[in-house]
């Protein structure tokens, strides 16, 4: 049988975090940053599938980045 | 005052008893003047509709031309007709319903299952339901025949192939019951299908369609006027047509007509109705003409703005005014106008001013009016000027301007500059500001503004100024920096030959405008070095290698050969704005690698590289209009050990080829990982072609380097080329070596005849020389083969830069347009105009790139040695 295609752990798939609902306030006080500017992101987003995320949570995504290396993104599940 | 935002603007088909209540007045009168030359009452231009006249009121909200905005009329028609633009929407409402009873030709049980699916939202599901009415030979409802409508486009109908009218059509979409319209996407609290049947037609105010008075006297209709003018008069034929009884065939040929004329008043570009024409033959320019395309109200006048204030003229090149600075042509400069404020330190000098002007200026009173001076009133208008009036006057030196050349393309396309007013009819900048506008002197046009608010002069002053954008706000490095000539000159100074006498060096110290005289380095003479130092700024050090350096080292020269050679060689040295050693070019001077020009622009206040780059000019004038700089054919004439080295290269690669051509043929041929056999062959072929032009290429530029080793000096292609202020040693080596193998895509020319190049080669021939090797150059001259082989890499080359300039072009308009409203917001995040955020931090590194030292945020390198300098490690 063919081996199951996992697109998480594609090269092209930047890192997911999960941070939970509990923490997201932290999160939010430490960049300044009210939660509803937050980019979006579905629940059902392949990219989330491993991650169990629910409504409310943040994900943190990190990028390769051409001028920084490597650069944070945050998004929020919905 | 009360200010409202808007929230939103819904668009929506007009009901007709809206159309009504709208109105101010009945218009059924096809004319639109009487004979003494007033409007006639239920006329086109019935003063109901509104005033275009100055001085006359509204008859119907009592206000004046400025405040009255106009008032809607309406035109019942005799017969309806089809709105021509709802036409495909009428014809699918008739496919998806009954005749009879107006109800879906689904049952209800298809019915429910749809408004289930909806969750009582307005969902459209045309589609679904017209796959299914298709079927349907009954209606299941009233158990009628339906039959299929087809639409004859705009505005025909054909019912089961018999031509159906507007009225029916009405009487139709009347019947269709709301909850059906609803399934269809239809809100049926705000839109009815029967209203795109026109009953009543909308008049517009005459404010949107003026008629103008010509020169002659004679009043001239705006297109709409005309077309409306042509409803009515149907109408109105039409009217009596059926009051007298005429046979149907005459009603329906003038109900038709008066379809055409409805039609077109919408959209005279409906596909197959030949557009109205004006009695010239000109077509009409009606509703839709006036808002669509280029030229319409959108493209044109909301999204394209023209503004006063500004001149366009040719650009030339004038190297004795500063980067800064901008030559206004006095024609315009008499025609531009600024705003100055009097107060009581300036108001003497306006007063002379006025008293002294021949030229137009205005006086603006306190309270708003103005006076034009003239040779008449000029003295009264000075002893009224007091303090809190406004001058209008002439732009004169100093003004601060912007100057702007198109593409916009960056920020930097748009700069600030301070006018010089001078004679001639031309824009004049400094050559060197030539690169931030792309511009150059083949007769390019720019635009030039004038600021007329002190703010905004201000801002243009502060943020704009020409000579605080020499470091490039997208890769951090100089882009307002000398080249070609300025680059050469510098470089032609600063040869360790070249040296003054007293009377030189002060001719030149006095050109650039220094009056100090330096103490001669070279017993009595004066080294170009020195000179160069004197425009240097103090305090200045660095230490670089430069690019004729690293040019002789790369041909093979040491230090050791010659005292010359060992001066050109050594590194470029500045101890505190004194030029010590090394030769300035490039490296020093040029766009994007420029260091003495980095440094100064980062350093020291915007004004010493204004005045360092004036001198640069006026070394430059005078270095190459005194020591001149040419090109002579003696230049590209080679040794016979050259020559001899030519040969035997070529004959190498000619065997290196056959080799390749052989073990190819043979099937032995190496095979390049990721390549196929042909794509390793044609890359090896090509690097064997390479190789030959490297070497001889690498030899010719070390023989021609005895031009700037001699003690005299000469100034030729070849010191342009060491000081990389043009051409380079490929270009030399085309010239007087041989040009190699001619190349398209990349790769040899393949594409030709069955199997060969051109028709003079032997079939299935893949070796070099029938590949595109060229062995001739261009002092020599090609043989015919050869000339077809170059003309092929040429005509890519000229292909490519057509198109990559279009497509590049295109592509990062619609980049730019896309990212224009992007801004980074004081947190550090960037944001779209409606406070979206779309990076935590400005470009993933929080780094503007004009800060930076070519895109690096911290130059860990130059601050170790400050750090070590100061003694803090």
């Amino acid at each position: 049988m063919a081996e199951t295609l996992e697109k998480q752990k594609h090269y092209l798939v930047p890192e997911h975090v999960l941070i939970k609902k509990d923490k997201v306030s932290e999160l939010m006080a430490e960049l300044g940053i009210k939660k509803e500017d937050l980019p979006r992101i579905y629940k059902d987003d392949a990219a989330l599938k491993l991650l169990g995320a629910e409504k409310g949570d943040v994900v943190k995504i990190i990028r390769d980045s051409l001028t920084a290396g490597q650069s944070v993104y945050y998004r929020r599940v919905v | 005052m009360i200010v409202k935002k808007i929230g939103s603007v819904d668009f929506n088909f007009i009901n007709p008893e809206l159309v009504r209540k709208m109105s101010s007045t009945e218009i059924k009168n096809p004319e639109t003047y009487d004979k003494d030359g007033y409007p006639m009452e239920g006329g086109l231009m019935d003063p109901h509709l509104g005033v275009i006249n100055p001085g006359i009121k509204c008859k119907t909200c009592g206000q004046t031309m400025r405040n009255c905005s106009g008032h809607f009329g309406h035109l019942e028609l005799e017969r309806p007709v089809i709105h021509s633009e709802f036409g495909r929407r009428l014809e699918l409402l008739m496919n998806c319903t009954c005749k009879d009873c107006g109800k879906l030709v689904l049952n209800d049980d298809q019915i429910r299952k749809l408004q289930e699916a909806s969750k009582g939202k307005l969902v459209d599901y045309t589609k679904r339901i017209l796959l299914k009415a298709k079927s349907a030979k009954k209606c299941p409802h009233c158990n009628a025949v339906v039959s299929k409508t087809v639409l004859d486009k705009p505005t025909n109908f054909f019912y089961n192939k018999e031509r159906i009218y507007p009225t029916q059509i009405r009487e139709w979409m009347e019947k269709i019951p709301e909850e059906h319209l609803k399934l269809m996407g239809y809100d049926t609290q705000r839109i009815r299908p029967e209203w795109f049947v026109i009953t009543v037609l909308q008049v517009p105010p005459i404010t949107i369609r003026p008629s103008i008075t010509l020169d002659n006297g004679i009043k001239s209709e705006d297109d709409l006027t005309h077309k409306l003018v042509d409803i009515i008069r149907i109408d109105n034929r039409l009217k009596d047509n059926i009051e007298a009884g005429a046979p149907q065939l005459i009603i329906e040929d003038l109900w038709d007509l008066l379809q055409y004329h409805v039609t077109t008043y919408f959209d005279n570009n409906t596909a197959g109705v030949p557009p109205a024409k004006h009695r010239s033959g000109r077509p009409l320019r009606t509703i839709i003409q006036r808002l669509k395309g280029k030229k319409g109200r959108f493209r044109y006048n909301l999204t394209g703005k023209r503004v006063n204030h500004a001149a366009r003229s040719t650009i030339v090149p004038d190297p004795y005014i500063d980067i800064s600075e901008l030559g206004v042509p006095l024609e315009a400069a008499e025609e531009l106008t600024v705003p100055e404020f009097v107060t009581e330190w300036n108001l003497e000098t306006m007063k002379k001013m006025i008293e002294k002007s021949d030229k137009p200026v205005y006086v603006i009173r306190p309270n708003g009016s103005r006076r034009k001076v003239s040779a008449e009133n000029k003295e009264e208008i000075a002893k009224e000027l007091d303090v809190g009036y406004r001058v209008e006057r002439n732009l004169q030196d100093g003004d601060i301007v912007l100057f702007n050349r198109q593409p916009s393309l960056h920020r930097l396309s748009m700069m600030a500059h301070t006018a010089r007013i001078m004679p001639g009819k031309v824009f004049r900048m400094n050559p060197i500001v030539c690169s931030p506008y792309n511009a150059d002197f083949d007769g390019d046009e720019m635009n030039c503004h004038v600021p007329q608010t002190e703010e905004g002069k201000a801002e243009a002053r502060l943020l704009m100024l020409s000579r605080d954008q020499i470091i490039s706000p997208r890769y951090g490095a100089p882009l307002i920096a000398p080249k070609e000539d300025g680059v050469s000159g510098c470089f032609a100074l600063t040869m360790p030959q070249t040296e003054f006498t007293k009377e030189e060096a002060m001719q030149l110290l006095y050109s650039i405008g220094l009056s100090e005289l330096p103490k001669p380095d070279r017993g009595k003479k004066y080294s170009g070095r020195i000179i160069f130092s004197q425009i240097l700024p103090k305090g200045l050090n660095l230490e670089f290698e430069s690019f004729t350096s690293k040019v002789f080292n790369d041909a093979g020269y040491t230090p050791q050969d010659s005292k010359i050679v060992d001066e050109i060689m050594s590194k470029v040295k500045i101890v505190d704005g004194k030029l010590v050693s090394g030769v300035i070019d490039s490296n020093a001077l040029s766009e994007g690698r420029g260091k003495i020009v980095d440094a100064i622009a980062r350093e020291y206040p915007s004004t010493v590289i204004e005045e360092f780059y004036k001198g640069v000019n006026r070394i430059t004038s005078f270095i190459l209009t005194n020591q001149g700089m040419t090109a002579s054919l003696a230049e590209y004439e080679v040794s016979k050990d050259i020559e001899s080295l030519k040969t035997k290269a070529i004959d190498e690669a000619l065997k290196k080829a056959e080799a390749l051509v052989e073990s190819y043929h043979r099937g032995k041929l190496e095979i390049i990982p990721g390549k196929t056999v042909d794509e390793s062959f044609e890359q090896y072929m090509v690097r064997v072609g390479y190789e030959a032009k490297a070497k001889v290429e690498k030899a010719i530029m070390k023989e021609k380097l005895h031009y700037v080793t001699s003690e005299k000096m000469t100034l030729n292609t070849i010191s342009m080329i060491l000081a990389k202020s043009r051409g380079s040693s490929l270009n030399l080596m085309n010239i007087a070596g041989f040009w190699g193998q001619a190349s398209v895509r990349e790769g040899r020319p393949k594409k030709g005849y069955y199997n060969r190049l051109i028709t003079s080669n032997e079939k299935g021939d893949v070796g070099l020389l029938a590949g595109g090797f060229i062995r001739n150059n261009f002092l020599e001259g090609m043989n015919a083969k050869e000339y077809f082989y170059h003309a092929m890499g040429g005509r890519q080359g000229e292909v490519d830069t057509g198109v990559s300039t279009k497509v590049s072009g295109y592509l990062y308009r619609r980049l730019a347009n896309a990212l224009k409203d992007l801004v980074a917001s004081p947190d550090g995040t960037v944001r779209t105009a409606s406070n979206m955020l779309v990076q935590y931090q400005y470009g993933e590194d929080g780094i503007f790139p004009m800060n930076t030292k070519s895109g690096m945020g911290v130059d860990v390198k130059e601050e170790l040695k400050k750090l070590k300098e100061s003694g803090e490690i």
